[in-house]
């Protein structure tokens, strides 16, 4: 393969790990606090249709960026009512939640089907981006992108690093303890959920404004899903994180490769790839985890009632 | 009989407390729904006093002293603070006013370090180097080290009470409250609890010492006062008083002394455990190593042991729900079933009743009659199953309310939910469902935790009538003055190892507690006094 | 002022019937407002989604032939999720019973004997447990998460079937459509009259009686119940999680691919890349809205179906997009969820901060 073909190959795995990473990261934080929210798949799809609105209507991608964040932040608020004020079953309401997010967005966005989105562009930084091959990879990206590895590092630093992070890790070890200590949960949790909805909806927006920029019913594909694969891939550590969207954003784009290459397996095995690759993911790492089961934050899924 | 301080004459619609007090409680009123918890409380407590409060499960102890905390807000009633009205709108503000709390279930977080966990409990916390620093000054200080850095998961059960007492000594705290602290402490560890909180009270700090281990009370105390049902019924000076008296001020009338044994031949082996080895499950468990224990029929064999020793992993070990490794390590009723699972163990003939009753022992959220069903097992002639797996239900519910019957249990409906009964009531209906099956050995974990007197004393006479009947009862437990009561024979478990099984009466909490540190060192020593009681032609 | 919530001493029966009810007027009541939100009038609206489908004997036919489906799969999740396991790739396994219960008209197109269906049945039945048996291994053997593995194998499934149709299944002289050869009539399931109501709704019926016996009854339906409220009792009792996982996710993708097959060999017809508007996902509601409970299922069900016929009458009536039945059927599992809470606890609006002298 010659060079410009792999630089181009590179590109594409950077924009499809990006989404991902986002997603993911956003999930992570949300999981600390001890919230699993199954509705990623949900706010990263309102986060699509809303950011690719938005830009059509405007003509800015950056407005769409921010609307895509808002859309998922709003529509995690009647998860977290229901969760969290409510005390209602975390799998059950995000399942709700991912299904009415599809729904919505599929209304919403039937209007956009086929119309030419705008494309969030890639910066070209003068003297930086020419250079040859590393260039374009290390100093050519999105906005977007650059975004998520700072996103990432700054989330590490929190959450291990700052008094934050630390009532975070508290609030999803033991919420009874943290309450007792005078914490309040619920407002620690429901700022981790809001988290978790905009990073959500901005990996979806990533999607509708950089990776294909247009509008297709329930064009995440089950990203969602995949993002929480990969914080459970990750033992909730964000280093580990971006390695693995990484991986997965290779995975995705060796299968197109390969279709491209004309070889003789079927699209569909190719496109497939992701999602057994997941699974694959999922058994390595529960395996391993078997013996320390001390990664998981010990809350997470379970309903928090303060008695006052 | 009971000297009644000068405190509780004073006006209790007085504006401002008495400056004399550090703490005033007056008129503290809490309810929780229909339930009332603290029913006109007062409580006052001078600088430098360590004082007791005493009553037994339920009384309201831990209520009270969660409102001085700010952990809860009282319905009614108020507080005062060095003379002043205050709100402890919450645990802050109670630290802010110098209370420090140490719970009796630990506010610890596993996944978290020693330092990190004072953190969370202290406010301003800018540099966590510092803290680490004096965390291990003031740790070793005060006689209880920490390492600053270790990781609570690793830490044993003693250790973890330490960094709840230090993170409270870090805030300079003029009240200390301690709810129930040495329950899961050895009697050493207890000694040298007792020495950090006399050196804090001649420092002039009060010490709020919730309890109900009488003698510990009488030895450290220098005031009382004694809750029952939510109600104040008494103030004293314990040193004044006897364990006897104290305890029928907590329970306001004599509690009937169990029927006591008589020196029993004991019959063929029920229940025999053969170096059995088990590997613990988790990152938190403990393995159990080679041990050895045999109950004979009309015998009360118990464990005794603090939390974290390998309770519940041989509890499982014995029930089933862990297998042995080969068939010949458990043998019940003369059948190797080390291999075996929970419903051929019953089959053999045993009955077992966990620590936990909701959740374990019985499912909270469904009715009595439907956790009968949970036990019996499927092979007997007596099943609850019929053909095709179908439940006889009339059965399961005239199952139920024999054993309502037969052994007190306080129901507000016929048959209601697990989770509605009183913690004494259910632990009732626990047992009682297990001796209803008539076993030959009856393994229990805890059998009075949590739980009122009466029911205690109820629970506790049925278990030695079961043996008395010949069957093999083996019970684990953490309250030594339970395991006094009813055992025959007394084991000690620590980490993972039993010790061998000595007479009752040849033990005292010293010896117990020297084996609760070390099972095998401890051994000798004991087997080297016995021998020399032995000599001494003398029987203890 | 905030809300604060108080946990009953018993769950409450009455809310136990009633909060699906609550649910359900919500639900209307939100959809009236979104209807008025999009600009069409919502109480016309609401007729059409709501009541028309009850207005003729052809839609209450319709009705019970898109319920058939949500009742088979619905009741194989009730059982699941009551045992907390949770099935989510019901679509997937509806699917994979579509495409081995198919292999039959396929591949022995003339094999005419009244056995040929039978065996595409069976054949169903056991693609949806081969499908099923995936997840429930991986997480008994390595305890992977069941959500996510059955859920990623939905997309799988998908992508399976779009190969199959399009590339070696796909019929000869089907001008180059994506689909394999149409069922004959004996690969079909048998109606009744002239409609399209056929058998199907009967084994729905069948397999939904047979577990509420199932669940109320025997000692299988007490194992169901102890494993998914408390496991270590559960353990305690001699029963085993693992093979309660296996059990559950046999039966539910059984019967999710029975639904698949029925399916195809009837309303569809043949193998096709879109065999499903979603049934596998709201037969995920369903199970909810029905309460968990077999019975329960069937009305949910039926009421579901109402809105996938009422979304398709409010498009042709008003111009509503079909997408909206989906948005409901989100809002109703929300609704549900949120009611539900009343049957553990009761709200209660405490006012000020809370005092000495407090309430």
């Amino acid at each position: 393969m010659d060079q410009s073909a792999l630089l181009a190959v590179l590109l594409t795995i950077v924009t499809a790990s990006t989404p991902l990473l986002l997603a993911a990261l956003g999930e992570l934080v949300t999981e600390r606090a001890g919230v699993l929210n199954l509705g990623v798949e949900g706010m990263m799809v309102m986060g699509a249709v809303a950011g690719f609105a938005v830009a059509l209507m405007t003509g800015s991608p950056y407005l769409g960026i921010v609307a895509s964040a808002l859309a998922g932040a709003l529509l995690a608020v009647p998860f977290g009512v229901l969760t969290l004020n409510l005390v209602a079953n975390q799998v059950a309401t995000g399942l709700a939640l991912t299904l009415l997010g599809l729904g919505l967005s599929g209304l919403i966005g039937e209007r956009f089907v086929g119309q030419p989105g705008v494309r969030l562009q890639k910066l070209a930084i003068p003297g930086l981006s020419d250079i040859p091959f590393v260039g374009p990879i290390l100093f050519g990206q999105d906005v977007l992108v650059y975004l998520s590895i700072a996103l990432a590092v700054l989330v590490s630093w929190v959450v291990f690093r700052s008094r934050a992070g630390l009532i975070l890790r508290a609030v999803g070890d033991n919420h009874a303890s943290a309450h007792a200590l005078g914490y309040s949960v619920i407002r620690v949790r429901w700022a981790a959920v809001l988290f978790g909805g905009a990073m959500a909806g901005l990996g979806g927006g990533y999607l509708s404004l950089a990776y294909t920029p247009q509008w297709i019913e329930n064009m995440t594909a089950g990203r969602g899903w995949i993002a929480l694969a990969l914080v459970v891939f990750s033992s909730w550590l964000p280093s580990r994180l971006v390695i693995g969207a990484y991986l997965f954003g290779a995975v995705t784009i060796l299968g197109f490769f390969v279709q491209g290459l004309g070889v003789g397996v079927p699209a569909q095995l190719l496109s497939s790839l992701p999602y057994i690759v997941t699974i694959a993911a999922l058994v390595v790492i529960s395996t391993r985890r078997g013996r320390a089961r001390a990664d998981t934050p010990a809350c997470l899924g379970q309903p928090f009632v303060p008695d006052r | 009989m009971s000297n009644m301080g000068t405190a509780e004459t004073a006006a209790t619609t007085a504006a401002a407390g008495s400056p004399e007090f550090l703490v005033e409680a007056r008129g503290i009123v809490k309810k929780f729904g229909a339930f009332t918890a603290n029913d006109h409380v007062d409580l006052a407590i001078r600088p430098g006093e360590i004082h007791a409060l005493l009553g037994e499960n339920g009384a309201g102890k831990s209520t009270l002293v969660k409102m001085l905390y700010g952990s809860l807000q009282p319905t009614a009633g108020r507080i005062f603070w060095k003379g002043e009205p205050v709100t402890v709108t919450d645990p802050a503000r109670a630290r802010d006013l110098g209370i420090g709390m140490v719970f009796q279930h630990f506010s610890l977080f596993e996944a978290l370090t020693v330092t990190e966990n004072i953190a969370l409990a202290l406010t301003g916390v800018k540099d966590m180097n510092a803290l680490a620093d004096r965390i291990a000054t003031v740790s070793k200080d005060y006689g209880l080290p920490l390492e600053p850095r270790a990781t609570v998961a690793d830490l044993s059960v003693g250790e973890r009470q330490r960094i709840e007492i230090v993170r409270c000594l870090l805030q300079e705290p003029k009240l200390l409250i301690m709810d129930e602290p040495t329950a899961v402490l050895t009697p050493q560890e207890a000694d040298q609890l007792f020495l950090t909180l006399e050196r804090l009270a001649s420092e002039g700090c009060a010490v709020l010492y919730i309890s109900h281990r009488l003698e510990e009370v009488k030895r450290l105390c220098h005031a009382s006062t004694i809750l029952r049902h939510g109600k104040v019924v008494a103030r004293v000076d314990p040193s004044l008083e006897t364990a006897a008296s104290l305890a029928r001020l907590m329970v306001g009338a004599d509690v009937h002394a169990i029927r006591p044994k008589h020196a029993r031949v004991a019959g063929p082996t029920r229940l025999y455990l053969d170096q059995l080895d088990l590997p613990a499950n988790g990152p938190f468990a403990v393995a159990l190593e080679k041990v050895s224990l045999e109950v004979r029929a009309g015998e009360v064999l118990a464990i005794a042991g603090v939390a974290g020793n390998g309770q519940s992993e041989l509890f499982d070990a014995l029930s089933g729900e862990r297998r042995a490794d080969r068939p010949g390590a458990v043998v019940i009723e003369g059948t190797p079933c080390g291999t075996l699972g929970v419903s051929e163990r019953r089959a053999l003939g045993a009955a077992f009743v966990p620590e936990e009753r909701l959740g374990h022992g019985a499912v909270p959220a469904f009715r009595l009659s439907e956790n009968v069903v949970l036990t019996r097992d499927t092979v007997f002639a007596d099943a609850m199953r019929r053909l095709l797996g179908f439940l006889d239900f009339a059965r399961a519910d005239e199952t139920a309310t024999r054993v309502s019957t037969a052994y007190d249990v306080r129901k507000g409906k016929p048959d209601p939910e697990a989770r509605s009964l009183s913690g004494g009531n259910l632990q009732k209906f626990v047992v009682g469902r297990e001796l209803d099956r008539k076993p030959g050995v009856l393994v229990v974990n805890q059998p009075t935790w949590g739980v009122d007197a009466g029911a205690a004393a109820l629970i506790r006479q049925a278990l030695i009538d079961l043996a008395a009947d010949g069957a093999g009862v083996l019970v684990i437990s953490q309250d030594l003055d339970e395991i006094f009561e009813i055992a025959d024979r007394i084991a000690v478990i620590s980490r993972g190892a039993l010790s061998p099984g000595y007479d009752a009466h040849v033990m005292t909490l010293e010896k117990v507690g020297l084996l609760m540190g070390g099972a095998h060192g401890g051994s000798e020593a004991i087997d080297g006094a016995l021998k020399l009681r032995e000599a001494d032609g003398r029987a203890y | 002022m905030r809300i604060e919530l108080e946990k009953r001493p018993e769950r409450s029966k009455v809310m136990a019937w009633a909060s699906p009810i609550i649910a359900v007027l919500a639900t209307v009541v939100t959809g009236g407002l979104i209807f008025a939100a999009i600009g069409k009038p919502p109480l016309q609206a609401l007729w059409i989604f709501f009541l028309e489908p009850f207005s003729s004997l052809w839609s209450i036919e319709e009705l019970v032939v898109k319920a058939t489906p949500l009742i088979l799969i619905g009741v194989g999740l009730s059982v699941a999720y009551r045992a907390n396991v949770w099935n989510i790739g019901a679509e997937g396994q509806f699917t994979i019973g579509a495409l081995m219960g198919g292999m039959v008209p396929v591949f022995f197109n003339t094999w005419q004997s009244p056995l040929t269906l039978v065996l595409m049945l069976v054949l169903g039945i056991l693609g949806g447990m081969i499908w099923a048996l995936i997840p429930a291994l991986l997480k008994i053997k390595a305890g992977a998460n069941e959500i996510l593995v059955s859920l990623m194998l939905v997309y799988v499934a998908q992508l399976l079937l779009d190969w199959l149709v399009r590339g070696p299944w796909r019929d000869p002289k089907g001008y180059n459509f994506p689909k394999t050869v149409g069922f004959e009539d004996w690969q079909v399931m048998p109606v009744f009259g002239g409609g399209r109501l056929n058998l199907g709704i009967l084994l729905a019926i069948v397999a939904a009686i047979a577990l509420s016996i199932l669940m109320r009854r025997t000692m299988k339906g007490f194992e169901v119940r102890v494993l998914g409220e408390a496991p270590r009792a559960g353990r305690f009792a001699g029963f085993s999680s693992d093979r309660m996982t296996l059990f559950v996710f046999l039966l539910s993708g059984g019967l999710a691919g029975l639904a698949g097959i029925v399916e195809v060999a009837s309303t569809v017809g043949q193998l096709q890349p879109n065999i499903s508007p979603g049934y596998g996902f709201t037969a995920i509601i369903v199970a909810f809205l029905g309460r968990l409970d077999p019975i329960g299922v069937v009305v949910a069900a039926l009421m579901l179906a109402v809105s996938y016929l009422g979304g398709e009458a409010a498009q042709v009536a008003l111009g509503i997009s079909d997408k909206a039945a989906r948005v409901f059927q989100g809002v109703l599992l929300f609704w549900v969820l949120a009611c539900d809470t009343l049957i553990l606890y009761r709200l209660r609006i405490v006012r000020g901060a809370p005092a000495a002298e407090g309430v």
